[in-house]
């Protein structure tokens, strides 16, 4: 788990290459405090900042083959690499070091494109193949780790994150329009886009390779689902798929412990994050190191739950309290490392909480992380209640069912029937909509979009993010069932273009933490994806197979407890008794207007309706969270480079 | 007393619901849902400010989208309201 960077193109490899991959290389230093390695090869300059986890002693990159033809730059895990490296060494690849890179390496000469398909890991990775004169660049399946490039008019330049390529003299950090209208639509720019101009994202479970001149990007793997008959011919029931299922999630959870270093475990309280301390409870002879979050206001605190799965298994238990001044205090840093605008403060407390995992001394962590896409969690209720009710849109009565959904929301419990209807019944006409099951969160979130200054309304036109997301849907989409179809959306794009970056990657390696993700296997995920749909949320119940056959591990109180999402105070925590200064002067009309981002009269009446602590519906919040890290990551843009600012 | 309440209102809901000042006057009959101005909680805030502004109890029975999905309809809820308060 490290931070990587190269260059690549027809005389690349000179004197200022190298210079300019020691500037990368110091934007990303967060990511890899044990280490630094630089390889400048013909054509090529690759680099490597380490946080070394697997073969302390032997793992140092970039690594090359005994030939020098290959030459390898990896970030992150192949949990597998045990059991790859005995094939290997059983058809006569002899080894070198004990590290996952040499293996991958070893498996890309033996196979080439076709060795990702028997990697289980999260992996961004670059080889240089000097012999075909082309960079070879994937990314894991689900996206876990992070893979940008850009190119210029003499080479191709990629890195973990974007700071490292704005460091080069050929970039420019210009926001792009229009991924700011897909964030303030559908709160991720939509891969490859990113905020940046001309800077772009590998999408997860894709491939690049780059020849000089040419960059192809292709797709390697993609969810994938039962057709809709399918799903309606499978006539299994929960004992036969019980023991498979918690098998394949020990297996996912035994690999994911492996590191010549102690993995620890992020514990929300929560069932999905119980049951992976549950699970690495098992296979550890010492106790569990639990890392939690814990809040004052009782409506974000879990910290009952969390004190109790800890006593349970008996965790060596590290709470951490966040708050509200805490979140604003952290929250510029938090903007630095996502590099864009979001809408929710959650990445904060995350970020602080990793930096407490970092002085705890523990540098990884398994999370629970993905339980909820991967076996359809409370987010996929209300598109279910919702096809309920457009079956009957006149009912009085089943709009009452949408209160059951957000028992933790008081907005909705005192709300009436009329109202529940014109809430969620938005939309019951466009059932054929591929995007149905995600239509009210993506409204609400578009309630951003008109604090947006005139300059980039205009440059964003008639651009509909909601056209181009239908657009980039795999034909098979069509197929499956509405459940699959809606559990793509989430774990090819929000799991991936925000819970996974902006709550992962980019939080916890700010403070070089790396996550673990037993809940995103690849075993796990073909498995879950193969459930029937009735199965998967059986009525309401949500996840109801992962509860079936692993709840027995838990307490009943944390299985049958209702979900409580993970959230964190947005609005409120900028405007408490001391507000942190910058937050004004984030938001004054001077400020704004020097952005260029935002309308300076709206943001002017949404931060006085904040400061009187009027903003209470996530419409507000999101757009309080949205212009304030907005405009800190303007402040970052108009800097020469984010890091340079805080280095 | 009619046009005060429909200032008071209009100007609440410019003011917090709105934000925005440069693209033309709200429209009286504009619904306020359709638009994509109020959410759940917005709900909820229109009903305190009319107890707060107006001194009226709204019932659950009333908070109908007929009653407060609008400039229009609000006043009319509003005007009424006071006048039974009023009458009785």
């Amino acid at each position: 788990m490290c931070g990587i960077a190269g260059l690549f193109g027809d005389g690349v490899g000179t004197r200022e290459d190298a210079g300019d991959m020691v500037r990368m290389l110091d934007a990303i230093a967060h990511r890899g405090p044990d280490g630094r390695g630089t390889l400048a090869r013909t054509g090529a300059v690759l680099g490597h900042v380490r946080l070394s986890i697997v073969d302390l002693p032997g793992g140092a990159q970039p690594l090359e083959d005994e030939t020098g033809d290959y030459a390898v730059t990896f970030n992150g895990e192949i949990f597998n690499h045990v059991e790859l490296r005995r094939e290997l060494e059983a058809r006569g690849a002899r080894f070198r070091t004990r590290s996952d890179t040499e293996v991958l390496l070893r498996l890309y000469i033996e196979r080439g494109e076709a060795c990702l398909a028997a990697l289980n890991g999260d992996f961004a990775f670059a080889i240089h193949d000097r012999r075909r004169n082309l960079i070879f660049a994937a990314r894991d399946r689900v996206g876990v780790r992070p893979f940008f490039w850009t190119r210029g008019a003499r080479r191709l330049a990629f890195a973990s994150e974007i700071k490292a390529l704005l460091a080069l003299p050929e970039v420019e950090a210009r926001p792009d329009p229009l991924a700011l209208a897909e964030i303030l639509t559908l709160w991720f720019p939509l891969a490859p886009r990113t905020a940046y101009r001309d800077v772009f994202e590998l999408p997860p479970g894709h491939v690049l390779v780059a020849r000089p001149g040419a960059v192809e990007v292709r797709a390697w793997w993609r969810p994938d689902y039962p057709t809709l008959a399918e799903d309606a011919a499978d006539r299994r029931t929960e004992s036969d798929i019980r023991d498979e299922l918690a098998a394949a999630l020990r297996e996912a959870t035994r690999i994911r412990l492996r590191a010549d270093v102690p993995v620890g475990a992020y514990l929300s309280g929560g069932f999905d994050s119980s049951l992976t301390t549950a699970l690495a409870s098992e296979f550890l002879d010492r106790p569990v190191e639990t890392f939690s979050v814990t809040f004052e206001d009782a409506q974000y605190d879990e910290s009952a739950y969390q004190r109790e799965i800890a006593a349970r298994f008996g965790t060596n238990h590290h709470p951490a309290l966040c708050r509200g001044a805490d979140i604003a205090a952290a929250f510029p840093d938090v903007v630095r490392a996502v590099e864009r605008p979001i809408l929710r403060t959650a990445p904060a407390p995350l970020y602080a909480l990793a930096r407490s995992v970092r002085a705890a001394g523990t540098k990884v962590v398994l999370t629970g992380e993905g339980a909820d896409e991967v076996f359809a969690g409370y987010i996929f209720k209300e598109a279910k209640v919702r096809r309920f009710c457009a079956r009957q849109p006149s009912s009085a009565w089943r709009p009452a069912l949408f209160r059951r959904l957000y028992p933790y929301l008081p907005g909705l419990a005192a709300q009436s029937p009329a109202y529940l209807r014109a809430f969620f019944g938005m939309a019951l006409d466009r059932v054929g909509d591929p995007l149905f099951s995600h239509l009210p969160r993506f409204a609400t979130t578009s309630r951003c979009l008109a604090f947006l200054s005139g300059d980039l309304r205009a440059a964003i036109g008639a651009y509909d993010p909601l056209q181009a997301l239908r657009e980039r849907l795999p034909e098979r989409f069509a197929t499956w069932h509405p459940l699959a179809q809606a559990q793509y959306l989430e774990i090819a794009h929000l799991l991936p273009g925000y819970i996974l970056s902006a709550q992962g990657d980019r939080v916890s390696m700010a403070h070089a933490v790396e996550g673990r993700f037993p809940f995103l296997d690849p075993h796990v995920i073909d498995l879950a994806a193969r459930l029937p749909a009735r199965l998967k949320l059986k009525g309401l119940r949500e996840k109801h197979m992962l509860r079936d056959a692993l709840g027995s591990r838990l307490p009943a109180s944390v299985v049958e407890r209702p979900k409580q999402p993970y959230r964190s105070p947005d609005a409120a925590a900028f405007f408490g008794d001391a507000p942190a200064p910058y937050v004004a002067e984030a938001l004054s009309p001077a400020a704004v207007n020097a952005a260029g981002l935002f309308d300076p009269g709206a943001v002017g009446k949404l931060a006085r309706k904040c400061a009187g602590g009027g903003a209470r519906g996530a419409g507000d919040n999101m757009a309080l969270v949205a212009v304030l890290s907005g405009q800190l990551w303007a402040r970052d843009l108009a800097g020469a480079t984010p890091l340079a600012r805080s280095a | 007393m009619i046009d005060d309440i429909e200032t008071g209102i209009r100007g609440f809901i410019e003011e917090n619901f709105l934000f925005r000042s440069d693209g033309g006057e709200l429209a009286r009959d504009a619904s306020l849902l359709e638009a994509g101005l109020i959410d759940s909680m917005g709900v909820l805030e229109l009903v305190a400010f009319l107890e707060d502004r107006f001194g009226l109890k709204v019932a659950d029975a009333d908070m109908t989208p007929e009653n407060l999905d609008s400039i229009a309809a609000l006043t009319a809820f509003v005007a009424g309201r006071t006048a039974a308060s009023v009458a009785a």
